[in-house]
């Protein structure tokens, strides 16, 4: 599809436990689009997202083999320093996870871990990310107040802006809105309509609906197998396999 | 009347009764002190009773100075040795090690926690007095018996880490694992996760843990009676014997009641721990408060 891709993975697979969670993934994602990953629960999408950034090796008895490639480089090949692996990809999280600290430290938070000190510099990068995130608005007069008076449509843009302030490539989102009010969400939705331009999205979420007013490709899963894989408008209008169909149909669930 | 609805209003009300009674002890113990150390209250001044040094009770002189500085001197020193202990220990087994370690150390915390105070008294009596007199205090160029205010201090420390260790590790399990991941991809390191995020998002946790292990040291009374040497002066330095409170109370109690207001001097020795204690506690909630309330 393309020659370069800044994400790309080959032959994945992840076991925890006795239990195989992905089964021989391979793809490449669509540079500077939204690519969002659907399927039914437990069909291995947020596994497959943690695998990205290698916060799966968190959790307890991981065991993964195969390749993911960031500018063709296997961030499983020996990488030293995992910080700089993941200054290169923002996470949103599920439910928004605000660091028990002011709006603005939460913000600068990842600059500070990356050695900016310059108190100028950080003031206007927070500017930026928060207008990008349409929250400065909300907050330029209450930078100093803990996050978690914020309400939770809001943590969550205060935690996309703190993703974006450390610049990354790759923004990782799993299931970004589904805490979040159907407004909240809306406005989640329009920023990353805006980022596609400059960043490779991948979005891991439940709501079809979603995916569809959304995604350029859409990635569909189920247990643990990537079952399709293509733009978006291919998959929802003419999907090639049969258990696609059935998904998309609202067959299974 | 429904039978059920009986039995319910009858419950809530024992159970209320129940509740009342148990703060009311409270208020009985403090109102029987007050009472019994009244007549040593008539005879000196406050003052005269709280900061004069010389305790001479024969003559009639009640000057609790001393103990009560080897109280907080105890107290204080404990902590210091047990906090960084329980606080990095605590971290390394829910941060850092493989989740079957903490499923072997926490029955093992938790043994420690409820072996009784006389055997840990023991404990420090053949290990650790021989040790601070042949060893430790000759580095430091004192000479001592061994049973000074640092084998209490000791003792008294790895008394109070299991029990705080284990709240520790409840506090720092409680924090989501979402906060850790979103810490970790902002590109923190571990450490770095731990001290500007988990350790402050546990904030309020670690201060209500430090404040129980304090309110257990300043009242713990065997296990130091055992080893402080029970000398009656300011200790000068960690190596001096001293005396708290709570051996003073326990080594003559009962004995040497034929002295004229030698009773109530000692109901007047527990009141000050009780005071000591209800004040400390009420200003810890108050800080916890603020705390909370800047941080979360």
């Amino acid at each position: 599809m393309q020659i370069n891709p800044h994400l790309g993975i080959s032959q994945l697979n992840v076991h925890i436990g006795d239990q195989q969670i992905l089964k021989n993934i391979n793809i490449n994602f669509p540079n500077k689009a939204i690519t969002a990953i659907i399927g039914p629960s437990g069909c291995g999408k947020t596994t497959l997202l943690k695998t990205m950034n290698r916060l799966i090796e968190n959790s307890r008895g991981v065991n993964i083999t195969g390749k993911v490639l960031i500018n063709g480089q296997n961030i499983y090949d020996d990488y030293e320093d995992l910080t700089s692996l993941r200054k290169k990809m923002g996470l949103l999280a599920q439910r928004p996870t605000p660091l028990p600290m002011s709006i603005y430290a939460n913000v600068v938070f990842g600059l500070k871990l990356h050695g900016i000190k310059d108190e100028k510099i950080l003031q206007e990068k927070a500017e930026k990310y928060l207008r990008i995130a349409s929250l400065w608005d909300e907050v330029h007069d209450r930078m100093r107040d803990p996050a978690s008076k914020l309400s939770i449509g809001q943590q969550q843009r205060l935690c996309l802006a703190r993703g974006l302030a450390i610049e990354p490539e790759i923004i990782l989102c799993d299931e970004p809105t589904s805490a979040l009010d159907p407004i909240s969400s809306k406005k989640i939705e329009e920023s990353f309509n805006e980022l596609k331009q400059e960043y490779t999205i991948i979005l891991v979420t439940h709501i079809l609906r979603q995916a569809r007013r959304l995604a350029d490709y859409v990635v569909f899963m189920y247990l643990g197998e990537i079952i399709e894989f293509g733009p978006a408008k291919e998959i929802f209008e003419n999907p090639k396999e049969q258990l696609t169909k059935e998904y998309i149909g609202g067959l299974i669930s | 009347m429904n039978l059920r609805i009986l039995i319910d209003r009858f419950a809530c009300r024992f159970s209320a009764f129940l509740s009342v009674c148990c703060v009311a002890l409270l208020a009985l113990i403090a109102v029987g002190l007050i009472y019994k150390s009244w007549p040593i209250l008539l005879e000196h001044s406050l003052s005269e009773l709280l900061f004069s040094t010389i305790w001479s009770p024969m003559k009639g002189k009640f000057g609790f100075l001393s103990f009560i500085i080897s109280t907080f001197q105890i107290t204080i020193f404990s902590l210091l040795i047990a906090f960084p202990i329980c606080l990095l220990s605590a971290t390394y087994l829910v941060e850092l090690a493989p989740r079957s370690i903490l499923k072997i150390v926490l029955p093992l915390i938790d043994i420690l926690a409820g072996v009784p105070s006389v055997i840990y008294g023991i404990w420090g009596v053949l290990m650790i007095v021989p040790c601070i007199r042949d060893h430790i205090a000759p580095f430091f160029g004192y000479t001592t018996s061994g049973y000074c205010i640092l084998t209490g201090s000791l003792v008294l420390a790895i008394m109070v880490v299991p029990v705080m260790m284990h709240l520790l590790i409840q506090v720092l399990q409680a924090v989501p694992h979402e906060l850790r991941d979103s810490t970790l991809s902002l590109g923190a390191t571990h450490w770095q996760m731990i001290k500007l995020v988990v350790w402050r998002k546990c904030l309020p946790g670690i201060m209500a843990t430090t404040i129980l292990g304090i309110s257990k040291a300043i009242g713990e009374t065997i296990a130091v009676l055992m080893v402080v040497g029970n000398v009656v002066q300011i200790p000068k330095n960690l190596f001096e014997s001293g005396y708290p409170l709570p051996a003073l109370i326990a080594n003559n109690y009962g004995e040497m009641l034929s002295i004229p207001q030698y009773d109530a001097a000692l109901m007047f020795a527990a009141l000050i721990l009780l005071a000591v204690i209800l004040f400390f506690n009420m200003a810890s909630a108050y800080i916890l408060k603020r705390v909370t309330k800047s941080i979360t």
